[in-house]
């Protein structure tokens, strides 16, 4: 699935939690968020993507310093089970 | 022994009254006793004595002018009207005395000298008050002759598909005139002229269809004789024998009665007890129920290899066996996870239930979603944050106990016409109104309604607009703290207060952003918190946004800053749009939630389903619509099972959904018609209607009210046993040989609807869930004592401008929504009557900006997007502000949705279709997109003929 597209997605819900005041809860929470209305195949090319491209940048678009916390701080549960 | 005659309900007259003091009086020597304020007609009523009575109806506040229900009352001079006398404690009451039936009789005399003397013949014969009473009152001879002036000539007006004016059967009751005044709210009659004169008049002097009538039918109900009658009686007759349904267009869920001859339906009447509508409607449920028996409705199953070869009539056995060996064979060819299903919002709950069983059980993945994606799937995950439940917190009866109601993002008067009566009702007796909508709604201004504030938001910008209303709240003051220290989580509490008191979400700051005037939001929000109970009724236009989630958690915080949760008059009010989309939600449909909304990673709740079901469930997330898509066009999801949705029609950006659609392999449309959607799809399974199914749907109100089946399906199954026999067929066995035991099934794995049954919703009526041991009845209003997650939770909702902005090559803001006359994408309502009121869609554009581009009314006009180009034609008016164009998507060549975009909800990935930046020029011609869709449409069309010839040559 377009990586420009998940992208811009994973951005929008770093942008919400982005405003809460405590950041270690907020890093948290965003990768809750994935991990419960992502599905496998979404949450799977995201990881792939950071591991080919770790500072995010896809050209067009780039994963928000929120996303990047999020995602590399919990690889192992958003990692799906199967 | 058969009924043959129809039981009319009991007529008491006058309305109820409710009051915590009775009074005892008597009447014809019986002691009778009834709240205070209830009149000496109902108070007979409720003894078992039927005053005669010819201008008073219960629906309607007593009138006293027809004189026929006058009575005797001790130590009172003359003969009062019991109508309009209020019982009182004491009284002595007479009502049949000779003095009594002479005047009744003289009344009558005067009623028939100017009426037709053709009762035999009469379209009312068995149903007509005016009948009963002269039978009732023993008229022989009408002494004054037919010879004198009368109105036995006058013409009828049938401008209306539906329904017969003929004023010559008019007693000038004034019934109508009162319907359509109290009941419906739209003060479209009148009475004009004087004495002899007086007539009914629909605007001023006009055809009811050029008039403000918007088809209602309460005048047609409350007509006591022949004048207002439906074409359907008086084309069929007096029907033998009703039955008590719910409506399937929207989320009011007004109760009806199907009044059939046999299997055929003669009329729908809304139901007296129906608590969602207490017998009240819209012209679309009370009359727009012909496409269920439309020519154009497919009723053999149909199948074909590929989306360009003609149509296959066949079996049951064989469509279902097909759809089963395809969906197989694609997931050993591609995976478990490339197929999916779709419910619908218009079917029962038990059949959404059903259908998400089996792609959980026989398919073997989460990938199922509903229509609730692309409506209020924000408002599911908003609520579900702040309050801990994905539901409204009221009843529609609430809305009689609000002082300040706030309508936010929604239409009532067109998209909830039954509670938008309720509502203006409320506002008739003095409540105050807050409208929060880019456009100027009905509801702004009408007849006496006049909205105190009409913040006209910039599209897109409804969660800076919250914010700032929250600013003024928080630093004026005006914070409930009692309520909230009592109620809320403090921590939570405090970092919100912090939030919104920064000086940039103060409505000054704010109004650049808003276009709102900042001492405007300062007025609403301070008329919220202090006018009393203050509700907020909500729709689209709040969750149809890149912010939608965020936006209800903005409107959540509100209402528990200011403590209006909790009791009657006061609450968060979604307005679900479909008759049953917040069933559907209810039932599981999302990809990532069991029934009763509990996500399907919880092992404890998926452990009880699949001790139930007897398989093991795939703990993660499924697909959503959206992301279906996506994952059709990168090749690996190519199955699909499709019941009552029109994705192509309703979802945003068609060229992006025909193409995933087209990628496909096995598309599977459970429908009544051959929709945009089934000219895509290579199995058609005939769908049954809500006549013909039992079931149960849930209305906005968490209202759980029963369908049930007037007539056998045409197309030979109720939706339910198709979705068992493709269960069956898939190797899921699924036993089921009544809906209640479904209802049963549910009951017992989801806490919320443990005490649900069908005994139940018919000895009550209706039942809203919870319903279990702590509510055995069910749960009017939420969250009383507590939040349903323990203490209410504040979050914070930073305004985060949405990507569709307008920019030099797209300078305008489209938005979309809905009317009165059309249902969605059209495809009921579409197949009735009600194109007379809406036959194409339009685009409605500012009068600045259509000077500005040389647009007059009536012009064609290409509106361009990034997604894609459609043309429609230009209605110009005020309504939307300069800066906004507005348009409907009933009709599929409007191409409405070739035009929105990508752009959806953070969280749910609800589409935002009310903020779509567009370029608008005036055109001579269709745009490229509809000229290819008229090919396809055509082409597509040719290949259903074609099957149609091969069945008759067979």
């Amino acid at each position: 699935m377009e990586i420009d597209n998940l992208i811009r997605m994973a951005n929008r819900i770093g942008d919400f939690f982005d405003a809460m005041p405590d950041r270690e809860q907020a890093v948290a929470d965003v990768a809750s968020h994935i991990q419960k209305f992502w599905e496998p195949r979404m949450r799977n090319e995201l990881l792939a993507f950071l591991a080919r491209q770790p500072d995010g940048d896809a050209g067009k678009v780039r994963l928000s310093p929120i996303l990047l916390e999020a995602v590399n701080a919990n690889k192992e549960r958003l990692t799906p089970a199967s | 022994m058969l009924e043959t005659v129809i039981k009319r309900d009991r007529d008491y007259g006058t309305p109820a009254r409710v009051s915590e003091q009775t009074v005892t009086l008597t009447i014809d020597g019986q002691a009778v006793t009834v709240p205070a304020g209830t009149s000496v007609m109902r108070a007979a009523a409720e003894a078992g004595i039927s005053i005669p009575k010819l201008c008073a109806t219960d629906s309607l506040e007593a009138f006293g002018s027809c004189r026929l229900c006058l009575v005797e009352i001790d130590g009172r001079r003359g003969y009062p009207a019991s109508c309009t006398t209020p019982a009182e404690a004491g009284m002595v009451v007479r009502t049949e005395t000779s003095k009594l039936r002479d005047l009744r009789r003289g009344v009558m005399e005067l009623y028939i000298s100017d009426h037709p003397l053709d009762c035999l013949t009469c379209a009312a014969n068995g149903d007509c008050e005016l009948q009963d009473m002269a039978g009732v009152v023993g008229l022989r001879d009408v002494r004054y002759g037919y010879q004198g002036a009368n109105h036995l000539d006058d013409a009828k007006d049938e401008s209306n598909p539906y329904f017969t004016y003929d004023p010559a059967k008019c007693i000038v009751c004034n019934r109508c005139v009162r319907a359509c005044e109290e009941t419906q709210g739209t003060f479209a009659l009148t009475i004009s002229g004087r004495g002899f004169g007086s007539r009914v008049s629909a605007g001023q002097d006009q055809p009811f269809m050029e008039s403000e009538c918007v088809s209602c039918g309460a005048c047609v109900q409350a007509c006591p004789t022949a004048t207002l009658q439906e074409k359907s009686i008086i084309e069929m007759g007096q029907s033998e024998h009703s039955v008590l349904t719910t409506c399937a267009y929207c989320g009011v869920g007004c109760g009806f009665k199907a009044e059939m001859k046999g299997q055929e339906v003669v009329r729908m009447t809304p139901w007296k007890d129906g608590q969602a509508n207490r017998g009240h409607s819209c012209v679309k449920g009370r009359f727009a129920w012909g496409y269920t028996t439309h020519k154009e409705r497919v009723l053999k199953p149909m199948i074909r290899k590929r989306i360009s070869d003609p149509w296959q009539e066949v079996s049951w056995d064989e469509a279902i066996r097909y759809a089963a060996s395809e969906f197989r064979r694609i997931q050993a060819e591609n995976g478990r996870d490339s197929i999916g299903g779709i419910t619908s919002s218009r079917c029962t709950n038990e059949e959404t239930y059903l259908v998400q069983k089996l792609v959980r059980a026989a398919f073997g993945t989460n990938n199922v979603d509903t229509c609730a994606r692309v409506c209020h799937s924000p408002t599911g995950y908003g609520l579900k944050q702040t309050l801990g439940e994905s539901a409204g917190t009221q009843t529609f009866d609430s809305v009689m106990h609000t002082d300040v109601a706030v309508v936010m993002g929604a239409n009532p008067s067109s998209a909830h016409p039954v509670f938008a009566s309720r509502l203006k009702r409320r506002l008739r007796e003095g409540a105050r109104l807050i409208v929060i909508d880019p456009r100027r709604i009905e509801l702004v201004s009408s007849p006496h309604i006049k909205a105190d504030y009409h913040l006209q938001v910039r599209p897109g910008t409804n969660t800076a607009l919250l914010s700032s209303l929250a600013h003024v709240i928080v630093t004026e003051g005006l914070v409930n703290e009692a309520f909230v220290s009592g109620r809320c989580e403090a921590k939570s509490f405090q970092d919100w207060r912090d939030f919104v008191a920064r000086p940039e979400n103060s409505p000054e700051a704010m109004e650049e952003v808003t276009g709102v005037p900042a001492d405007q939001v300062r007025g609403a929000a301070r008329l919220y918190a202090t006018g009393g109970n203050a509700a907020i009724y909500y729709g689209l236009g709040v969750t149809e946004h890149s912010q939608g989630s965020t936006t209800v958690m903005g409107i959540a915080n509100l209402a528990m800053a200011t403590g209006n949760i909790g009791r009657e008059g006061v609450g968060v009010n979604p307005l679900r749009g479909q008759n049953n989309v917040q069933g559907s939600c209810d039932m599981g449909s999302f990809p990532h939630e069991l029934p009763g909304y509990r996500h399907i990673s919880d092992p404890v709740v998926r452990g009880a389903f699949e001790a139930d079901w007897g398989v093991t469930l795939q703990p993660e997330p499924g697909l959503r619509i959206t992301n279906m898509f996506d994952a059709a066009l990168s090749g690996t999801f190519k199955g699909l099972y499709l019941q009552g949705e029109d994705i192509v029609q309703s979802d945003p950006n068609t060229q992006h959904v025909a193409s995933a659609l087209s990628a496909m392999e096995c598309i599977v449309v459970q429908d009544l018609f051959l929709n945009e959607t089934a000219k895509y799809a290579h199995v058609f399974l005939p769908g049954s209607s809500f006549l013909e199914k039992d079931g149960t749907f849930t209305n906005a109100e968490r209202r759980i009210s029963r369908v049930r089946k007037v007539m056998e399906p045409r197309n030979g199954l109720s939706d339910w046993e198709v979705t068992v026999a493709l269960s069956n067929a898939l190797g899921y066995p699924m036993n089921y040989t009544h809906p209640s035991q479904i209802m049963d099934e549910i009951a017992r794995l989801t806490p919320t609807f443990a005490g649900v049954t069908y005994e139940k919703i018919d000895r009550l009526g209706s039942v809203q869930w919870p319903c279990n041991d702590e509510a055995p009845e069910g749960t009017p209003i939420m969250h009383v004592d507590e939040f349903v997650r323990g203490k209410g939770r504040f979050l914070i909702t930073k305004y985060v401008p949405s990507d569709e902005r307008s920019t030099r090559k797209y300078p305008l803001l489209l938005t979309t929504g809905r009317i009165l006359s059309q249902y969605n994408v059209g495809a009921q309502t579409r197949r009735t009557a009600n194109v007379m009121w809406h036959s194409e869609d339009l685009l409605e554009i500012h009068p600045q900006d259509a000077e500005d581009r040389g647009i007059v009314e009536g012009d064609w006009v290409g509106v361009q997007s990034r997604a894609g180009e459609t043309v429609l034609r230009a209605m110009v008016t005020d309504r939307v502000p300069p800066g906004v164009v507005y348009t409907t998507f009933h009709f599929p060549e409007s191409g409405a949705n070739v035009v929105t975009t990508d752009s959806s909800d953070w969280a749910t990935n609800c589409p935002e279709y009310k903020v779509t930046a567009v370029q608008a020029v005036r055109v001579t011609q269709p745009s490229e997109w509809q000229k290819r869709w008229s090919r396809f449409s055509e082409i597509q069309r040719q290949l259903l003929r074609e099957r149609m010839r091969e069945s008759e040559t067979m």
